[in-house]
């Protein structure tokens, strides 16, 4: 009895999720009358429009990871070294997107930074970048941040420190030759992770008149028919491959205990 | 050297470096989170000239604003329960029910990729589905004559939005539920056995109450997750559906509203639902915590 129940709820499940996925590619290959056909991916890819907005959300996407990196890794690393009282606050703050929609944040966005402010960002194209790289790190924030203390727990950061710093390291060195590597694997799940966000990121990129992915794929969705389910399919496929990418590195994690 | 050597020198030289330290992540996080929030919730109680108002909080109560307000309470309330309805039952299904063991990585696996699943893709993957020539609605109407159209289903409405949210809302039900089921010990059901309770009585008396904080904590999560999606909602329905994140987008690229400031008042409103959803999460979930651990 119990059985049926628990076998009737995981097919109900399976059912639910696999039909739009089939929905979708199935649909994504039937542009040609009559026949199956790669058809509306050979358009997909051949459309300047999908190169330029494809390297453009990657561009994007490359920089907030490094930046993302840049700022998430120090601050994480000097807060659990010296200021571990300031933990609950600072943890408190990088969940705030969370909280708070993409669309408010963006808004604000463009209230304070537009032409006639203290700092004109959207004023020109290389600042609009600028602000929506910004508004991208705030998205991935969380997830960054979460990966990286997590990563910093499994490894004694005070006693890397004192050595590296009897040893005659400098703050640049012991951060870019001690801490990274050893949350290297965290620092990548975080940057998976941060690359799928970017790539499939609507809002911020719309509202801000950027040529990215994401603006690019409601656009052809508004207009045309075949298309779109192949570049659902497609952005499934960077999905999945993001987070089989975190798996992947995961495996490779000592799995040294937690210390706290 | 010395301990009194030590102590002498090092307030004067500690404090300002232990500071500069998290400065870039201050000035980051004031510059591109607190501030353009902070603009906002301030915008909202003020005039165009900059003078202090309530007009803008009242101006949310006309009609047409309402009405984006309720239905977008609606559908994260509906996407939210039914959620956690099913992604409790294919958790519980998997965690008790006796199904292979080799079931649950690849279903939480997948868990993880569909809750991120979200945005424009998801709405194209529904409209290839549930669509007008979707394929469940074409195998219904060659193979069992059965036109959904006909019967008032529409994926541009109402309930179309909510089974679609359901895509991202049952992974993450399932994600979050999980490792709390797994939490129930076998203990507790031994010792309710002895004491004589019947299976019932256990989920009902032990069980249950453990798990309702989670349960309540994910509900709230889940609403807020809701309430605040913008992508699926436009590329699925356009603006043909009134819903509040919609309106707020339409207001910021052309001030729909004819008040610029009633658009701060919207955004603010959406912060305060999300943010008292996120809230009850946060309360909720230390409370299950003492006895999930």
């Amino acid at each position: 009895m119990k059985k049926i129940w628990a076998w009737g709820a995981l097919f109900f499940g399976i059912l639910y999720f696999t039909l739009p996925l089939v929905g979708m590619t199935n649909f994504s290959l039937k542009m040609r009358r009559g026949e199956y056909s790669f058809e509306a991916y050979a358009r997909v890819f051949g459309d300047p429009r999908f190169q330029e907005t494809f390297t453009y959300s990657v561009t994007q996407a490359l920089f907030t990871i490094v930046f993302g990196v840049l700022l998430v890794v120090p601050t994480a690393y000097w807060i659990r070294l010296k200021l571990p009282g300031l933990r609950p606050y600072v943890e408190f703050v990088t969940l705030l997107p969370l909280v708070i929609p993409a669309i408010v944040i963006v808004f604000g966005y463009i209230r304070l930074y537009n032409t006639s402010s203290w700092l004109p960002l959207t004023g020109s194209a290389f600042g609009t970048n600028i602000l929506l790289m910004f508004g991208y790190a705030t998205l991935a924030l969380p997830y960054m941040y979460r990966a990286v203390d997590t990563g910093l727990r499994t490894i004694d950061v005070a006693t890397l420190t004192e050595a590296a710093q009897s040893l005659g390291a400098g703050w640049t060195t012991i951060l870019a030759r001690i801490i990274l590597p050893n949350v290297l694997v965290a620092v990548l799940s975080g940057a998976f992770l941060t690359f799928a966000i970017v790539i499939g990121e609507f809002t911020m990129a719309a509202l801000l008149n950027r040529p990215a992915f994401g603006p690019y794929m409601q656009l052809l969705g508004a207009n045309r028919a075949y298309e779109p389910a192949a570049l659902a399919v497609i952005a499934f496929g960077i999905t999945w491959g993001c987070l089989g990418l975190i798996q992947l590195v995961s495996r490779f994690q000592k799995s040294a205990p937690p210390k706290a | 050297m010395s301990t009194a050597h030590i102590s002498a020198r090092s307030p004067a030289r500690r404090l300002p470096l232990h500071w500069l330290g998290i400065l870039p992540f201050a000035a980051f996080v004031t510059l591109f989170l607190i501030l353009p929030t902070m603009k906002i919730v301030v915008g909202a109680f003020q005039t165009p000239d900059g003078s202090f108002t309530l007009d803008n909080i009242q101006g949310l109560f006309t009609p047409s604003i309402l009405a984006a307000y309720w239905i977008s309470i609606k559908i994260s309330v509906a996407s939210a329960l039914l959620g956690c309805l099913a992604g409790f039952a294919i958790s519980a299904a998997v965690v008790f029910g006796g199904l292979p063991r080799g079931i649950r990585g690849p279903l939480l696996t997948f868990s993880g990729v569909a809750s991120n699943f979200a945005g424009v893709p998801l709405a194209f993957a529904f409209l290839a589905t549930l669509g007008p020539v979707g394929i469940v609605n074409v195998f219904l109407r060659s193979e069992l004559g059965v036109d959904l159209r006909a019967l008032g289903f529409n994926i541009l409405s109402f309930w179309g939005l909510t089974i679609t949210y359901l895509f991202f809302q049952i992974p993450l039900m399932i994600l979050i539920i999980t490792p709390a089921l797994d939490g129930l010990k076998r203990e507790w059901r031994e010792a309710a056995s002895i004491l004589g309770a019947t299976g019932f009585q256990y989920w009902r008396m032990v069980a249950f109450p453990i798990l309702l904080p989670s349960i309540l904590g994910t509900l709230a999560l889940l609403f807020a997750n809701a309430f605040g999606a913008v992508a699926t909602a436009i590329a699925l329905t356009g603006s043909s559906l009134s819903i509040v994140p919609i309106l707020l987008f339409a207001q910021i690229r052309g001030d729909v509203l004819g008040n610029p400031h009633l658009g701060y008042a919207l955004a603010f409103g959406m912060i305060v639902v999300t943010g008292v959803a996120n809230a009850i999460y946060i309360w909720l979930r230390a409370r299950s915590e003492r006895w999930l651990k």
